[in-house]
């Protein structure tokens, strides 16, 4: 290390040698560095298992254009589309096909006796073009009655009873006083919203809910002819039904307005956007303390270096390499914690809690930055005083 | 360097610590001429401002008021980048040694050679090792300085300020921490060398052991110069180095340790 080091700065290298003069201090930097890191991590955490769980909610669904009511905010909530929004659509230049997608929850008691909420799609079994080719063989199976997908990750279940379910085999279960079979899964996993998800066909919906009608869909898939725009047409479709209170977007659009709405508007995603900008926050503040606390119990030995004619380029190296060596050693157990963390909150909550290549490498930069940057402010000190004042 | 040429002259020199109410005059008026290759004693009681001459001097305070040229340059108003330039052309011997607490012996006198640049990095080493050794710390190269005596981290302190043959030497107190033996043994070390190489020498002590090796003792209290003795004996031409002497030539140190070693 002290000779990559050396070799790397072209000098003695000097921050290495003052971090493991002193062992304690060193680790306890390190320990600091990690904590922030953890900190950092299981905010965004957080953040990020919101944000895979609305992402979560489209997984099913392939589309290039959503016609959806006025009123939707996302994919679950809002009014009801009317069913000729599919006719005007398909007559418009570049639509290739259209189906109507029918959305609802509906409680589920468990076999423990719990109530688990699930998240219900109702689509034409058909209309394959509209779902996860995962899902297209089982979705053809829906056309017989009261039959569903159940989501194989629904909290609270037994994963190992849902990972045997087939056609041979059905999991048979009673919601909104229907006896459903579940004769395939889907892999969706339990969200903020939702303790799972159910895929039913159109028909098995509206036999679920008596109050809804087939003439009033929640959404409207399109799908585009090949070639075609989708943005374009979007807009299309929109100019034709202008007057209607609906909103034409595309699906990937409306994917973004929903995550942006859900974690800037809702509470929940506002108190995990406030939570990882605290957490990155407390983590710069840990960090310069680290670094600052450093350079304070060095000042004199700078001071002297200073009086021999060093300049401030040369105390910045020594910082950038103290901060370099901290933020490394610090982040590995830091990452490695976080990790850990992760499975236990993903494990208790069913939540998606990953850690992603881009987080820990942002994360990481972000260390490696915020250890410099304090770093170079702590030597603003010395910067400004001369050598006689520090000593 | 030409003899006739000081290597410092101060005029007028005030200094003032604080601001406001509680500002207090340190110096008064100092004005002092240096003669090369002379070793200075600075005396005074506590705070006659004899450390904060030293400092200014040295480069490792402000000039506030008056006139200091060092090597023939005006501190006065110099900018950073020329006090840098100056303060690598002098060596510093602090009160407390002030050695880096994580670097060896050796890396702490090196970091007096690396300031002037890279360099050739095996004649770096060979000079370091031969003044250490000079010093009577060949057997401690690669201590760290809390493994070291009092008397030691001074020697090697003066190494480190010794070791680019620096112009002018400046000493705060250097025989502060040392017994009277090793004490006169360091100021020794620093005059030998101080003659042999043509170094100006300036010291700032009350230690009355060590008077007898100054070519010049000059008094401050309160701010002001009070006594001036000595001066005579700097008139007469420095010693100077013979062509044999392994440390007399400015920048050549790696052959002066070839020379001596062999």
């Amino acid at each position: 290390m002290a000779k990559l080091l050396g070799r790397l700065f072209g000098r003695l290298p000097i921050g290495w040698l003052q971090l493991v003069h002193n062992r304690t201090r060193m680790a306890a930097a390190i320990a600091g560095v990690a904590f922030a890191n953890v900190l950092v991590f299981v905010q965004l955490g957080m953040l990020g298992a919101l944000e895979g769980t609305i992402v979560a909610t489209y997984d099913p669904l392939r589309a290039d254009v959503v016609i959806a009511p006025g009123d939707a905010e996302t994919l679950t909530d809002g009014s009801l589309v009317a069913r000729s929004a599919v006719w005007r659509a398909l007559a418009v230049p570049g639509v290739a096909a259209a189906a109507p997608l029918h959305l609802a929850k509906v409680d589920f008691t468990r076999p423990d006796g719990a109530i688990a909420s699930l998240q219900v799609y109702g689509i034409a079994p058909e209309a394959e073009a509209f779902v996860a080719p995962a899902l297209r063989e089982d979705l053809a199976r829906l056309r017989l009655r009261d039959t569903a997908l159940l989501d194989s990750a629904t909290r609270g279940l037994d994963p190992d009873a849902l990972a045997a379910i087939g056609p041979e085999r059905p999991y048979v279960f009673e919601v909104n006083g229907l006896t459903l079979s579940a004769t395939g899964t889907i892999s969706l996993g339990a969200g903020f919203t939702a303790d799972g998800a159910l895929v039913v066909s159109d028909q098995t919906f509206l036999r679920l809910y008596g109050q809804r009608v087939s003439g009033a869909p929640s959404r409207v898939l399109l799908r585009v002819e090949p070639g075609a725009v989708p943005v374009a047409v979007a807009n299309a479709v929109a100019a034709r039904l202008a007057g209607e209170p609906v909103v034409v977007s595309t699906l990937e659009a409306a994917m973004e307005a929903d995550l942006a709405y859900q974690t800037t508007q809702r509470p929940v995603g506002l108190i995990f956007g406030f939570g990882a900008a605290i957490g990155v926050l407390v983590g710069i503040v840990i960090v310069y303390q680290v670094l600052s606390t450093d350079v304070a119990d060095h000042l004199r030995e700078y001071a002297t270096l200073k009086a021999m004619g060093y300049a401030h380029p040369f105390f910045l190296g020594i910082v950038f390499e103290e901060a370099l060596v901290l933020g490394i050693l610090g982040f590995l157990p830091g990452l490695a914690l976080a990790t850990g963390i992760y499975a236990v909150m993903a494990g208790a909550t069913g939540l998606p809690v990953e850690m992603t290549l881009v987080r820990a490498s942002a994360v990481f930069l972000g260390t490696i930055a915020a250890c410099a940057i304090s770093g170079a402010i702590a030597t603003r000190r010395l910067a400004g005083a001369d050598p006689a004042e520090l000593f | 360097m030409n003899a006739a040429v000081s290597p410092v002259v101060v005029a007028g020199l005030d200094h003032w610590f604080g601001a406001g109410e509680a500002r207090k005059q340190a110096l008064f008026d100092v004005s002092l001429v240096l003669d090369p290759g002379t070793l200075t004693i600075l005396m005074g009681p506590s705070g006659s401002g004899k450390t904060t001459l030293l400092t200014l001097m040295g480069c490792l305070r402000e000039v506030q008021a008056g006139s200091v040229r060092l090597l023939g340059t005006e501190l006065a108003g110099a900018p950073e980048p020329v006090r840098v330039g100056l303060r690598r052309r002098l060596g510093f011997i602090f009160q407390a040694h002030n050695l880096h607490a994580s670097l060896t012996a050796r890396q702490n006198v090196a970091m007096g050679l690396a300031v002037h640049g890279r360099g050739d990095p095996a004649l770096q080493t060979r000079a370091v090792e031969h003044l250490l050794r000079l010093l009577g710390l060949g057997e401690r190269l690669d201590y760290l300085p809390d493994n070291l005596s009092g008397g030691q981290k001074q020697r090697v302190a003066v190494a480190r300020a010794l070791v680019s043959n620096p112009a002018l030497v400046f000493a705060d107190e250097p025989t502060a921490a040392l017994d009277k033996e090793s004490g006169h043994t360091v100021v020794a070390m620093l005059r030998a060398l101080g003659r042999e190489r043509g170094t100006t020498t300036v010291m700032v002590t009350h230690d009355n052991r060590i008077l007898d090796l100054a070519d010049r003792i000059v008094t401050l209290e309160d701010g002001r110069i009070v006594s001036d003795t000595g001066r005579s004996r700097s008139s007469r031409p420095p010693v100077r180095a013979g062509v044999n002497d392994p440390t007399s030539p400015r920048g050549d140190l790696p052959s002066a340790t070839a020379a001596t070693s062999g």
